[in-house]
């Protein structure tokens, strides 16, 4: 009977959790009172990638970080900030790595320079084609 | 025409490898994804910049609190940001107190956490923190671009961030820490 409690204590035990337990941010999981910046807050936060869960964004994620830095999405963009400046500033701490929109950057060149080459080559290409076949 | 026909069997010849050495391209890009898994850390892009302004309150009362100025009087110095509830904090609390009693004085910064969780981290782990600043909603942690617990920070005597330890501290990780300090001017 023991070792069957035991066993169902057991069942029902929460793993040790690495978890804080101080409660979240303000703005963690509490949107802003203007829904025009709640928007621009959210669209910011769905490009942005959480550190602790490497796949999901700030947005999507659960882990105290994310919603730390929710709550810094937040406040800021209630100051009055751009979006596009908090991206930079995460940028400027965590590199590239923090943003899912791809920044235009030496490496990352040929993704954006590609399809302008492509393009350029299919105009070039077809105007040779049509040329030859008005002279034959 | 019968130049091009010569030339025919000779370029098939080559066109025929192709698959096969993009298929033994493809292989080494997998085995070697295999073999060498990316590293998953984020490292910080503050390193070499100056620590952003902050302040925040003591973590215990035992302990001043942390804020900017305590890293600019010439001393360099390690921040190393942990956690109560950082199991691999728990890991490194010996090395941290090897370095405290090498005379590296190190300041913490307690992530989200509880002043009784934190004395009773401290108290089972030893303190080797001079200050302990909290940030409780980790604002202090994003500044300086870390990305977990523990990671420790080598700050020189302007309050510059030299170098960044992610990850817990081993003891063979401590010659390189040394190292770090001294390049900062220790």
């Amino acid at each position: 009977m023991r070792a069957l409690l035991a066993f169902l204590l057991m069942l029902i035990a929460a793993p040790l959790a690495a978890q804080d337990l101080l409660p979240p941010a303000p703005y963690a999981y509490k949107q802003l009172d203007d829904p025009r910046q709640e928007e621009k807050a959210q669209a910011l936060m769905e490009t942005l990638r959480c550190l602790k869960c490497q796949s999901q964004s700030i947005a999507d994620s659960d882990a105290p970080m994310a919603g730390d830095m929710r709550h810094q999405v937040r406040s800021r963009i209630a100051a009055g900030e751009e979006p596009e400046e908090i991206r930079e500033w995460l940028i400027e701490r965590y590199g590239d790595y923090v943003t899912y929109t791809p920044q235009v950057r030496a490496l990352t060149l040929p993704l954006f320079a590609a399809p302008l080459v492509f393009v350029i080559l299919a105009v070039v290409l077809l105007r040779r084609r049509f040329r030859k076949r008005r002279v034959v | 025409m019968s130049e091009a026909a010569k030339d025919a069997p000779k370029r098939a010849g080559i066109w025929l490898w192709l698959p096969l050495a993009l298929f033994a391209g493809f292989f080494v890009l997998v085995m070697v994804g295999l073999l060498r898994p990316a590293d998953r850390d984020v490292a910080s892009a503050f390193v070499g910049k100056p620590l952003p302004a902050f302040d925040l309150r003591a973590a215990i009362p035992e302990r001043p609190g942390l804020k900017t100025a305590d890293f600019a009087d010439g001393k360099p110095r390690l921040l190393n940001v942990f956690a109560s509830w950082c199991i691999p904090c728990i890991a490194e609390a010996p090395q941290l107190d090897a370095l405290a009693r090498a005379g590296v004085e190190i300041h913490g910064v307690a992530i989200r956490d509880r002043q009784e969780d934190v004395q009773r981290f401290l108290a089972q782990n030893g303190n080797p923190y001079a200050r302990i600043g909290a940030d409780d909603m980790s604002a202090v942690q994003l500044a300086i671009g870390s990305s977990g617990v523990p990671e420790t920070f080598v700050i020189d005597g302007k309050g510059v961030i030299r170098h960044q330890h992610i990850g817990d501290i081993r003891v063979e990780d401590i010659p390189k820490l040394m190292e770090k300090l001294r390049e900062a001017g220790a």
